[in-house]
């Protein structure tokens, strides 16, 4: 982390209040990206990931969300969370842009794709409509859709073409940070393969700093650096793309490998992590994961774990490192 | 070969559409074993649904044959049709869709028993719908909730509950853990597994995902564009995948680990229009060893070793492509 983070998100704490419930989806959540890194967010539905996404952009509607007082986002060094509307239009699109999981609804259907396109940079950058239109047919070709398509509209794109355009979107300013929430979830397979080399292209080419938000731990080893994983609203493992795969810390990750099909090992049995993910409006005391974790004792229901620094970057919040003369190694680790 | 329990044969399903005829399913021919599991992937708009659905007749295939335990269901009345299907069950994609939101979880388990008479006595039928729950593992305090209290992955549980229900022997399941989370899929798909073997229950399993049917399936066929272009036992396709279609679906699995990543086969454009599709390879357009024959005339789909079928002119060529990565 020697290089100047783009986005650096401390202490973020978000809770929705509806119908007199609290539900807690972020809690104390820290994370940085830097330039030309590309940082992956693992988790379940509801974990809190593409909340943390859209605070990034400061995004979260309040009323009924509530982003709590200590918590600090910067965007290439600006407070986000303290800007005015003008401050926020003017630093969304340029400064840090964000892709949306189902191309079918980001885009508006009464629009041709490169006017969609123009219509950002046009208002962010200082040129005439033409020059704008004329840079949205350039970045048509960078996201590789040929020129002559340009005045079409999206109902007239497959699936994968509309991820492109909004790519091409949210890229037009050259943002410092995108962050992709589930960018190729709706894409089949030899799609998905296309979109996830075109991104790895822009981030060799333009430096642009990722959030990454999957629960696909494949495309996670593809694409990514650093790895952060999420549960029930908390970072509970994170360390470098490496440390995490391969020095695996947090039963919960360890879990999620172990549901994951092996490819090699056609026949091996898929060990199902028990149970569900707790309601975010009504956590427990202790570790959130303690209910489905086989390494639990007494003191996990009782006592709320903190990331703890292993080697290098690798941190995790387990108390299972922490017990009094016990030398902790997870099952998967084991058998190395 | 001793105990085939579903011979299809030459299946067709073609939509009118203002442009044309849509080959939606295009000669599907496969038989498949008691107690076995087949695989059936490919990309969306790939024909796998409506194959799924055209078997069941939950819509009126074109032409071709049906052939389940010696009956020709295509040729069976809409009464016969109705009472065969008690035999044969479907497990579809979106629990949260496919369930009716104004149904608690005991109405929506005993409908399928109280609508074909099976168990009349409501007694009885209390207790068939939890034993049902049982034996998918849905806690018996759940009986009285509505959908929208439940999770993804009970939900799947009602809908293979629905599906149990009749005792049937063959179940077609419709992409059933897509919509789930990877540790809800894993929990599913292991029930899944654990009834077949208690049951001795016969699965077409339609899937997108690769690993997950490599898991699950005894053989696999893969579909494009309407045809099943390669099939064979799950771990020979894997080792050996002969079209260049199934070489690059496979190469595109993302993986997990982080070192010595498998070469990924990035396929050129989309898959092309399947209105009146012409007499030519359908993958020809995207595939980089395609030659003039290919796009002249649709290749045959031939048994290239022991029980591994492939259409394509140029797969002796091809062969081991996938390998070298």
């Amino acid at each position: 982390m020697n290089q100047e983070s783009l986005l650096e998100i401390e202490h973020l704490t978000v809770r929705f209040e509806v119908d007199g419930d609290v539900i807690r989806a972020v809690n104390d959540v820290s994370l940085s990206v830097s330039e030309g890194r590309t940082l992956g967010l693992v988790g379940e539905s509801g974990a809190g990931k593409t909340t943390t996404a859209l605070a990034a952009l400061h995004l979260i509607q309040q009323p009924p969300g509530i982003i709590e007082e200590q918590s600090r986002i910067r965007v290439c060094g600006k407070d986000i969370l303290n800007m005015n509307q003008r401050e926020l239009s003017r630093t969304r699109g340029a400064d840090i842009s964000m892709i949306f999981q189902d191309p079918m609804t980001s885009l508006n259907p009464v629009f041709t794709v490169a006017d969609q396109i123009a219509e950002s940079i046009y208002a962010h950058v200082d040129c005439t409509k033409k020059e704008a239109y004329e840079r949205a047919l350039n970045m048509l070709e960078i996201v590789g859709i040929p020129r002559d398509r340009a005045s079409e509209y999206p109902h007239q794109f497959s699936g994968g073409m509309k991820q492109r355009v909004v790519i091409a979107i949210a890229l037009a300013c050259n943002p410092k940070v995108l962050i992709a929430d589930e960018p190729t979830t709706a894409l089949d397979v030899t799609i998905q393969a296309q979109v996830i080399d075109l991104m790895k292209t822009l981030k060799q080419k333009y430096r642009t700093g990722m959030i990454l938000i999957t629960h696909d731990l494949g495309i996670v080893a593809d694409i990514c650096d650093d790895v952060a994983v999420m549960y029930a609203g908390r970072i509970i493992e994170q360390g470098t793309l490496r440390e995490v795969f391969n020095h695996t810390l947090h039963p919960y990750t360890e879990g999620l490998f172990n549901s994951l099909p092996d490819i090699k090992n056609r026949k091996a049995k898929l060990i199902p992590i028990p149970g569900l993910m707790p309601d975010p409006s009504n956590l427990p005391e202790g570790c959130a994961f303690a209910p489905r974790c086989r390494y639990a004792t007494e003191e996990c229901r009782k006592t709320l774990p903190v990331l703890q620094p292993f080697e290098g970057t690798h941190q995790t919040a387990c108390l299972a490192y922490s017990r009094p003369g016990e030398d902790f190694v997870l099952e998967r680790n084991r058998a190395k | 070969m001793s105990d085939v329990i579903l011979d299809v044969k030459n299946l067709k399903k073609y939509f009118k559409t203002s442009r044309g005829l849509l080959h939606a399913v295009d000669n599907v021919s496969f038989t498949l074993e008691r107690g076995k599991t087949l695989g059936v992937v490919g990309e969306s708009g790939c024909g796998k649904s409506t194959t799924g659905r055209a078997i069941l007749r939950l819509i009126e295939p074109t032409s071709g044959e049906v052939w389940f335990e010696g009956t020709d269901l295509t040729t069976l009345s809409e009464r016969d049709m109705r009472m065969k299907r008690r035999e044969l069950q479907m497990i579809f994609q979106d629990p949260y869709a496919s369930l009716d939101p104004r149904r608690t979880v005991k109405q929506a388990i005993e409908e399928p028993l109280k609508y074909n008479k099976i168990i009349t006595d409501k007694y009885d039928r209390d207790d068939r719908t939890v034993e049902l729950m049982h034996t998918v593992g849905l806690a018996e305090r759940l009986i009285n909730t509505y959908p929208h209290e439940l999770d993804g992955g009970r939900l799947q549980r009602i809908g293979i509950a629905r599906a149990l229900a009749l005792n049937p022997k063959l179940i077609v399941c419709d992409e059933p853990v897509s919509a789930l989370d990877v540790s809800i899929q894993a929990q599913i798909l292991n029930l899944l597994e654990e009834l077949q073997e208690k049951m001795g229950l016969t699965y077409i399993f339609i899937t997108h995902d690769l690993a997950v049917v490599n898991h699950f399936a005894d053989e696999i066929a893969v579909m494009y564009l309407g045809q099943i272009i390669e099939k064979a036992e799950a771990e020979e396709l894997f080792d050996n995948p002969m079209h260049p279609y199934t070489q690059a679906l496979l190469s595109a699995i993302p993986v997990t680990q982080t070192d010595d990543r498998p070469q990924r086969i990035i396929l050129k454009g989309e898959i092309s229009s399947p209105i009146d599709p012409p007499d030519a390879c359908r993958f020809a357009p995207r595939c980089i060893y395609a030659t003039d024959e290919c796009r002249a005339s649709d290749p045959a789909f031939r048994e290239m070793s022991p029980g591994h079928f492939v259409a394509c002119h140029r797969c002796r060529q091809v062969g081991k492509g996938a390998n070298e990565a």
